[in-house]
């Protein structure tokens, strides 16, 4: 990974470690990925959600925390699994069901997503396009200066 | 926090009762702290979603379980599966992914889980107890068991429902802890009439607008004039636990931890108060259908899966009358109650009609419907809410009724009175 050049720092909590560099896709409501994550191509597909139509894979995965479904896990893990999930996904709070996708997928692939939990003040400033980098400590480096 | 593990926990977790036993420990034991606990329960009965064939990922993962030799050590149910396993072939499901979800259901039947393949388990098999301490998966029936039957689960992710049943552990957090389940936010009816209430489609609707607000609080509803039936405060859950997260709900006067509203909200006071009105009803009733033509190629009642009550509430609805040739007419149900529901007569009057009946799984669980398939009809917010996203077809919301009479004349026909 490269480095980000004079980066705002946030430090989030560590729910599974990585580490992962790109694009932030930022979506203000949680997100259910089944019948809202096409696992196939790595669109949001939730016509109801503000990110529908748009393309996460290899994205920096911003929502607040999954929703509805207890299908969401398995949605997630096949798309580690095909290689169209995130690179990783920051939320608002510890989310069980990103998590464990992520450590399943671990165990079966050894193949973890860094899911890192944000303070909600550090989620309210992050926007879609920053280029971010997730360390494997919790930290998310934020290329430029914040606007808050 | 620190994990505390008993020294069983920790013998699972060591591999002294086998590999499969200290994979599912290692995942849950994993998981303990994002729940913000400190240590695990007992658990007494499950209920698994993880047998739904969603790819090769969730089939690794059952396969791989199965072939360490897990055994579930608690009653166990099973959630839909991918593939109604005996009907697919009448269906445009590609057999590789049938085989696929068939190999699925094996896996999960040599662990010891019951075939009862369905989302409402709690219409047609094991029924939790109040205070019973279970881990659930399945959103919809999650929601129920939490609000309706006061039993305690958390609401489980698939792929650790499973973990919870093969140790029979599961994180001591969330709703398994009295603390946890006091009212948060208040739902007051202003203004709905009586002649409402006693609507079927007035619980979807208003478990929408509920679980929309609410997302993963819990809400409390005051002001109901009626008792609702069961299937009516199912459907209300289904729809809350697809537009929000809500795994409890208390309804003041008629859930078991909500005899009066003090007792729901613990005596505290609600976060916000919020008034449901006819007109928030009638937004959030918008909201659910996505078509607003007349065009229609389809019918489907029962998510959650069709009860035996809800079957012999159809069948009248039906005798004597004929689907029109251009809309498919389904129902989705466990082979449970389809079995009873034949055997009490009530499924002739819809073969008649026209209808057919999918088990073991549904619309949204198994690629059945065939492209032409375009505009779908149904009573069920769940199936309204999910199918534009899975399935990318147009949903219309309507009354049972109303749902019969658009089968019978071939276009979208409702009565919106309200």
């Amino acid at each position: 990974m490269n480095p980000i050049q004079n980066p705002t720092i946030l430090h989030g909590k560590v729910l599974v470690a990585g580490e992962a560099e790109g694009a932030a896709l930022v979506g203000r409501e949680p997100l259910s990925f089944w019948g809202g994550y096409d696992q196939h191509t790595g669109e949001i597909i939730d016509r109801r959600h503000p990110l529908s139509g748009a393309m996460a894979a290899g994205c920096i995965l911003v929502v607040p925390a999954s929703r509805g479904s207890s299908t969401t896990t398995a949605v997630l893990l096949e798309a580690i699994c095909l290689g169209t999930a995130p690179a990783a996904i920051l939320t608002a709070t510890p989310d069980t069901y990103l998590t464990l996708a992520s450590i399943v997928a671990e165990e079966l692939y050894q193949k973890p997503l860094p899911i890192i939990a944000l303070d909600p003040e550090d989620f309210a400033l992050l926007e879609t396009g920053q280029r971010l980098r997730v360390l494997a400590d919790g930290r998310v480096e934020v290329a430029g200066a914040l606007s808050s | 926090m620190d994990l505390h593990l008993t020294p069983e926990d920790r013998a699972m977790l060591d591999g002294e009762r086998g590999l499969a036993v200290q994979m599912a420990m290692r995942i849950l034991a994993r998981m303990v702290p994002v729940y913000g606990a400190d240590r695990l329960l007992d658990i007494t009965a499950a209920h698994i979603d993880s047998a739904l064939f969603q790819g090769d990922a969730t089939l690794d993962y059952a396969e791989r379980l199965a072939g360490l030799g897990a055994k579930v050590v608690v009653p166990t149910t099973l959630n839909v599966s991918g593939v109604d396993e005996h009907g697919w072939r009448a269906w445009a499901v590609p057999p590789e992914w049938a085989e696929k979800a068939r190999r699925q259901m094996v896996a999960y039947q040599s662990m010891g889980c019951q075939p009862t393949w369905t989302c409402a388990p709690y219409q047609a098999a094991a029924r939790p107890v109040f205070g019973q301490q279970i881990a659930w998966g399945e959103s919809s029936a999650i929601v129920f068991a939490n609000s309706v039957l006061g039993a305690r689960t958390e609401r489980y992710p698939d792929l650790l429902d499973i973990c919870a049943a093969i140790t029979g552990r599961a994180p001591a957090a969330g709703l398994h802890l009295e603390e946890n389940r006091a009212g948060q936010l208040l739902f007051r009816l202003t203004g709905v009439p009586r002649a409402l209430q006693e609507d079927d489609s007035f619980y979807p609707v208003l478990g929408h607008l509920v679980g929309k607000h609410a997302q993963d609080q819990i809400p409390v509803l005051d002001g109901l004039d009626v008792e609702p039936e069961e299937d009516q405060l199912k459907a209300l859950g289904a729809a809350m636990a697809s537009s929000g997260a809500v795994a409890l709900y208390h309804l003041v006067g008629i859930t078991p931890e909500a005899p009066t509203r003090e007792a729901a909200f613990h005596g505290r006071a609600p976060s916000e108060i919020i008034d449901v009105t006819p007109e928030t009803l009638r937004a959030a009733r918008r909201e659910l259908s996505t078509a607003d033509g007349a065009k229609l190629d389809m019918v489907v009642l029962g998510s959650p899966h069709f009860s035996l009550a809800e079957f012999k509430k159809l069948a009248p609805l039906l005798e004597g009358r004929r689907c029109h040739p251009g809309v498919s007419f389904l129902v989705t149900s466990s082979r449970t109650v389809k079995a009873l529901a034949a055997q009490a007569g009530y499924l002739d009057p819809l073969e008649r009609f026209g209808g057919t009946v999918t088990v073991d799984t549904c619309i949204i669980t198994t690629p059945m419907l065939p492209p032409e398939i375009q505009v779908i009809m149904t009573n069920s917010a769940k199936y309204a809410y999910y199918a534009p996203g899975l399935l990318g077809t147009e949903m219309v919301f309507g009354r049972l009724e109303d749902c019969i009479r658009s089968a019978i004349s071939g276009k979208v026909e409702r009565d919106e009175t309200w």
